[in-house]
């Protein structure tokens, strides 16, 4: 094996891939649960049929995206054990038992509902299906719950004393599980969820819409989603301030890497862009506006800012990477929020599905929310090294006695099957959106639900049916290729 | 009297590994028989009858790991390391396995490619689980509270043995689940496969279990002095009973007895297994109060656990009551 691969940064990497695949699917699960809640709710409410094509359209969706949450979520949860086996040791007593009331609490939950969800809607009726569709975005929520206490715990860590053994205790577990980061990150991810999952319903609506504008589960959908992009975007962008300032109390070096400030100073720069070089201890061809940085972080135009230079250089975090990362949700985030105003302006205006060049906006945003996502946890993660628990347990010493072998040829297994396995999902996903709305394919729940075809744009040769050629065949027809 | 918080949550674990073993069991079983089953109906109508319920079945497995991290992680952390290799391959075997199910109705060409992994991926998991056992009975060396082996320690003919005999038992649970839930041609070869498993799976059980008292004196002379002996006489006598009792089913095309007879031929063998084991967590190395976090940590969770695992069952419960029965052939996916 070549030296510089050490085990340890082998087993970094094979975090970091395997994590980032997995919060994909969860957060799209989350945001999806709860988007078919509503809709299901409003099905019910109203009686409008409408509510059920569009249900029954991102439900085989959900299904697709939750199969793969399930299977990289069991990868993640025996992960901490092989490859990080004295942080398991240490931090056992206390993230243990989190991690064990979100399987006991959320994991459960989802799993035992989800039958019915999927498959049961002829065999329990329609409240009895409610609920458990209820029930499974209570899971996802709850799940959000515990793993974030968790994760937030590693990042400031509270509630905790250290035994002769050297691993972490419980002392007080409201402290621990109401850590100082928690409700910040709770908030801030949860709409991240919601967000992520609201740009792609109004990317696909979009897409279909400036296909057939007059579709009528599109606009609805499309409606929906640029309602959450107005309200939620905002509310995401001022949660992340507090967020920030949060992090500023109890991890400054953190904050020291995502706005490039290398010096302390009394009235920062805000740095909008430029190359930052931790080898000279400068951003190069910083682009800022004075005083900014001050203001936005301690609202005050003189506030001092702490620079990367009061920690050694083996406990500063990469600084470009968190940098970027930043920048990159933050961006992002001031993106989501333009297209709900737009979208706001036009539907004042009566023409939220009139102006090509907005759907056009909208279908590119598509993908937004997950890119954000990830900036978002890159800049988190990235900017708490070199600690696993921060300030107490360092990454280099979390580490499994595994050789390098070992986790060198695992994180090729791993990086080959997701690639290939996630690979193909993304496809049949893509091939469900592709779908054209209201002329899904009807007979979903046989064989009792009688088939109502009166919907369907187009004559269908089998009765038996095979959604799959069909819906290439009805995807080729109206999209023209 | 202190309760002993310790051995309670030890006996959780064990019931979550047992909740495990029995129903992700059958699914694994019906992926490994999948290849002689008919392409299309045939493998539709096996895969229907556990669609509505193997992610609730996997779930028992994420308590055992996550369970066994919250509650005794020096166990935790020393047992994933020693079994890093075949606990990977079981992960990647169980991705395979869960996105077929998704995945399978979502290809009109390369269907034939999920069935493969559909298969392929339950037969590495349950053979992976199978080596993991058996590389947990044969002991695990432990230094200052770190695993002290390689990373082929695992690698035995006594783990490749009980690889084969998880293989064969989760068969013999997967056969005889479709014979209660089936109908037709693929009740007829569920019958055909569970006769040969069973007989497979009880010689399998015997030359483990004469095997296993020789790997640590301890397991011997538990199971072979007075007066020990007196509770572990009855194990293997039920044993035979259930096999009994299955093969009767069998015979008599009883649809539901072989089944809950398989099940009960797990218990047994499972309890047989519990009474070497204790009081190690991880023999030879570590006892359950060796293991054990800190009694806090073990009140917090136990708490919980006592108002939620009632719960689960109880909503587990109504999941499979509202896919009682037979399974509809024509039943088509959601
Ligand atoms: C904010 C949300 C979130 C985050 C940060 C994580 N997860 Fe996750 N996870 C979920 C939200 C979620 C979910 C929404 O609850 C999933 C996605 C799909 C699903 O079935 O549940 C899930 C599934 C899931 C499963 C499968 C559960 C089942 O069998 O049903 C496991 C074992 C884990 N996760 C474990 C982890 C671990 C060990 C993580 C950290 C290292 C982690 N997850 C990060
Ligand atoms: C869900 C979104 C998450 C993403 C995308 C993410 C991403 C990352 C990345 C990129 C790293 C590598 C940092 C580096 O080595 O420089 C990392 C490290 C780490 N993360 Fe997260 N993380 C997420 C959530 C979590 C959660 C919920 C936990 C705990 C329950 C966690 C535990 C860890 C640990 C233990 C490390 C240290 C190992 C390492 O340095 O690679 N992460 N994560
Ligand atoms: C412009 C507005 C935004 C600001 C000011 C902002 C601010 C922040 C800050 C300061 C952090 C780092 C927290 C830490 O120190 O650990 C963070 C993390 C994160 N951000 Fe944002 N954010 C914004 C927009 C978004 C958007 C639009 C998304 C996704 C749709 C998003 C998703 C995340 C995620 C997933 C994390 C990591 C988890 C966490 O620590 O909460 N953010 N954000």
């Amino acid at each position: 094996m070549v030296e510089f691969l050490d085990a340890a940064l082998l087993a970094r990497v094979q975090f970091a891939f395997t994590i980032s695949f997995h919060i994909v699917f969860p957060a799209f699960s989350i945001g999806l649960a709860s988007y078919l809640a509503v809709l299901e709710g409003l099905w019910l409410w109203t009686g409008r049929d409408v509510y059920l094509r569009i249900f029954k359209y991102w439900i085989k969706i959900f299904a697709v995206v939750f199969g793969m949450g399930v299977v990289s979520g069991i990868v993640m949860s025996y992960q901490f054990g092989t490859n990080w086996s004295v942080f398991s040791d240490k931090t056992g007593p206390i993230l243990g038992p989190l991690m064990g009331y979100e399987v006991l609490s959320a994991f459960f939950l989802e799993a035992g509902f989800l039958g019915v969800m999927l498959f049961g809607m002829n065999k329990v009726g329609k409240r009895l299906h409610f609920f458990a569709t209820l029930m499974v975005a209570i899971g996802t929520l709850f799940s959000a719950f515990w793993i974030l206490s968790v994760n937030s715990w590693m990042q400031t860590p509270a509630g905790y004393g250290i035994n002769d053994v050297g691993q972490f205790i419980p002392v007080d577990w409201w402290a621990a599980v109401f850590n100082p980061s928690f409700p910040y990150r709770l908030v801030h991810m949860v709409l991240a969820a919601y967000l992520t999952t609201a740009f792609v319903v109004g990317g696909v609506a979009a897409w279909h819409l400036l296909r057939d504008k007059t579709n009528q589960s599109a606009r609805i959908m499309f409606s929906m989603a640029m309602w959450m992009a107005v309200i939620v975007a905002p509310i995401q962008i001022i949660a992340g301030d507090f967020h920030g300032l949060n992090t500023l109390e109890h991890q400054p070096a953190k904050i020291a890497a995502m706005e490039g400030h290398f010096d302390t100073k009394k009235g920062a720069p805000l740095i909008l862009f430029g190359l930052p070089s931790m080898q000279d201890e400068t951003v190069h061809y910083a682009l800022e506006i004075p005083k900014l940085g001050s203001l936005i972080l301690t609202h005050d135009l003189d506030g001092e800012i702490k620079g990367l230079k009061e920690w050694g250089p083996k406990d500063r975090p990469n600084v470009p990477i968190v940098f970027w990362s930043f920048r990159i949700m933050v961006g992002l985030g001031f993106l989501m929020a333009a297209l709900g105003a737009w979208s706001f302006l036009r539907r004042m205006q009566k023409k939220l599905y009139e102006t090509p060049l907005m759907l056009r906006f909208a279908t590119w945003m598509a993908p937004s929310g997950f890119v954000a996502l990830l900036a978002g946890w890159i800049t988190t993660e990235v900017g708490r090294q070199p600690y696993t628990v921060y300030g107490l347990l360092r990454t280099s010493d979390s580490i499994s006695p595994i050789d390098a072998p070992a986790v060198a040829i695992s994180l090729l297994a791993f990086v080959v099957v997701y690639f290939a396995v996630f690979g193909v999902g993304v496809v049949y996903i893509l091939r469900l959106m592709k779908r054209t709305p209201d002329t899904d394919i009807p007979n979903d729940y046989r064989p009792d639900g009688a088939p109502t075809r009166a919907t369907s744009m187009f004559p269908t040769k089998t009765l038996s049916s095979d959604d799959r050629t069909l819906i290439q065949e009805t995807g080729s027809k109206t999209n023209g290729n | 009297m202190e309760i002993d918080l310790a051995l309670i949550w030890s006996l959780l674990i064990a019931f979550a590994v047992l909740a495990y073993v029995l129903l992700d069991g059958f699914d694994l079983g019906i992926g490994i028989l999948f290849p002689l089953f008919k392409r299309g109906s045939e493998r539709d109508y096996a895969m229907n009858t556990i669609a509505p319920v193997w992610d609730g079945n996997e779930t028992w497995l994420v308590l055992g790991g996550g369970g066994l991290f919250a509650v005794f992680p020096l166990a935790y952390s020393v047992v994933l390391p020693a079994l890093y290799a075949p606990l990977t391959i079981m992960l990647l075997g169980l991705i395979f396995r869960g996105v077929a199910f998704e995945y399978r109705w979502r290809s009109e060409n390369s269907q034939w490619l999920w069935d493969l992994a559909f298969f392929g991926g339950s037969f590495a998991a349950a053979f992976c689980q199978g080596i993991a056992l058996g590389a947990l009975v044969q002991g695990i060396d432990v230094v200052d509270r770190a695993y002290a082996g390689g990373w082929w320690n695992w690698l035995t003919p006594f783990s490749l043995l009980t690889g084969v005999a998880v293989v064969v038992g989760y068969i013999l649970l997967g056969s005889t689940w479709l014979i209660l839930k089936t109908v037709g041609p693929v009740q007829e070869k569920a019958y055909r496969y569970a006769k040969p498993a069973l007989f497979g799976l009880l010689s399998l059980i015997g030359i483990v279990s004469i095997w296993t008292p020789f790997l640590n004196p301890e397991f011997l002379a538990r199971w072979f002095t007075m007066p020990q002996i007196i509770y572990t006489a009855p194990v293997p006598l039920l044993v035979l009973t259930s096999a009994l009792v299955l093969l009767r089913g069998l015979k008599q095309k009883n649809d539901v007895w072989p089944f809950f007879a398989s099940l009960g031929l797990f218990i047994l063998t499972y309890i047989g297994l519990g009474i070497s084991f204790f009081p190690y967590m991880v023999p030879p190395s570590l006892t359950i109060w060796q293991a054990a976090a800190p009694d806090v940590s073990l009140e917090f969770l136990l708490v919980g656990t006592a108002v939620l695992v009632p719960l689960i069952l109880g909503y587990t419960a109504y999941a499979y009551w509202v896919f009682r029965g037979k399974v509809d052939p024509e039943e088509g996916y959601h």
